[in-house]
């Protein structure tokens, strides 16, 4: 039996190396990859809880997660398909028109 | 150590290298085929977690949905460009620290917290049969946020084929 803090503490080192992809990374491909890691970690808690507390809602609220990251996913992709078509670039710190 | 828990710390260790791989590549492609290590490994998690359904899930609609559109996405857009330019940007020495805060954080209060968080452990099968408990909670506890989740997958669908297409004037 696997105690439920291990999978807290798995969970936490997923939503941390997400976090560093999404400050860190120039690609927004990698950024957005990295979005669905700090999804996924949160996922892993929620499933992990419902396992301990028996109780099935855990699971229904990761399968929303999951609506939620297919949503951003394909919205996300689609802004930067148009933004690749008028800038030419991929790199997020190239999409400055809103800087002063 | 017995079986359950040598499998937990294999996918876990399999989970973390695939993740650390998605954000060090310079390849997109090879982040997009990290990721779905990844995604396969915490599927595995949800098998042992007894959550079946949640598992299916994951492998039909994160890696067969979600990363095939990354792919596509990936090869649809010219990246020769960034491949040769500097991946990191220039705050990542202040994210690096950030997120080194982040984590020690995280650890310290669940490792804290361990004792305090001991709820009790539900027996096995507690949670069987799987995809019957999840169909009956979701058409009669959670029907309006499933609902809602369907209007929000058509916002997403018609926001995401807008932005995608080419203007034609």
């Amino acid at each position: 039996m696997v105690p439920t803090w291990h999978y807290l503490m798995l969970s936490a080192a997923l939503l941390t190396i997400g976090v560093i992809g999404v400050l860190t990374r120039r690609n927004i491909i990698i950024i957005l990859m990295s979005i669905e890691l700090i999804l996924n970690a949160v996922n892993l808690n929620l499933v992990a809880f419902s396992r301990q507390l028996a109780d099935v809602s855990g699971q229904i609220f990761a399968i929303f997660v999951i609506t939620v990251a297919a949503a951003e996913a394909a919205v996300g992709l689609g802004i930067l398909i148009a933004f690749f078509r008028n800038r030419d670039t991929v790199n997020a710190d190239e999409i400055d028109l809103l800087k002063w | 150590m017995n079986f359950a828990q040598a499998t937990f710390y294999v996918l876990a260790a399999i989970a973390v290298v695939s993740a650390l791989l998605v954000i060090t590549r310079r390849n997109p492609v090879h982040s997009a085929i990290s990721l779905i290590v990844t995604l396969l490994a915490v599927a595995l998690l949800y098998l042992q977690l007894q959550a079946e359904f949640l598992a299916a899930v994951q492998i039909i609609l994160y890696i067969g949905g979600i990363m095939v559109l990354f792919l596509f996405v990936i090869m649809l857009v010219n990246l020769d460009v960034a491949l040769r330019q500097e991946q990191f940007n220039r705050q990542w020495g202040i994210a690096g620290v950030a997120a080194f805060l982040l984590a020690g954080e995280l650890a310290a209060v669940i490792y804290l917290g361990r004792g305090t968080a001991a709820l009790p452990q539900a027996p096995p099968g507690a949670l069987q049969p799987n995809t019957e408990l999840i169909g009956t909670s979701l058409y009669q506890t959670y029907m309006l946020p499933f609902e809602i989740a369907s209007l929000l997958l058509l916002v997403a669908m018609v926001g995401a084929v807008l932005m995608a297409r080419r203007k034609v004037s």
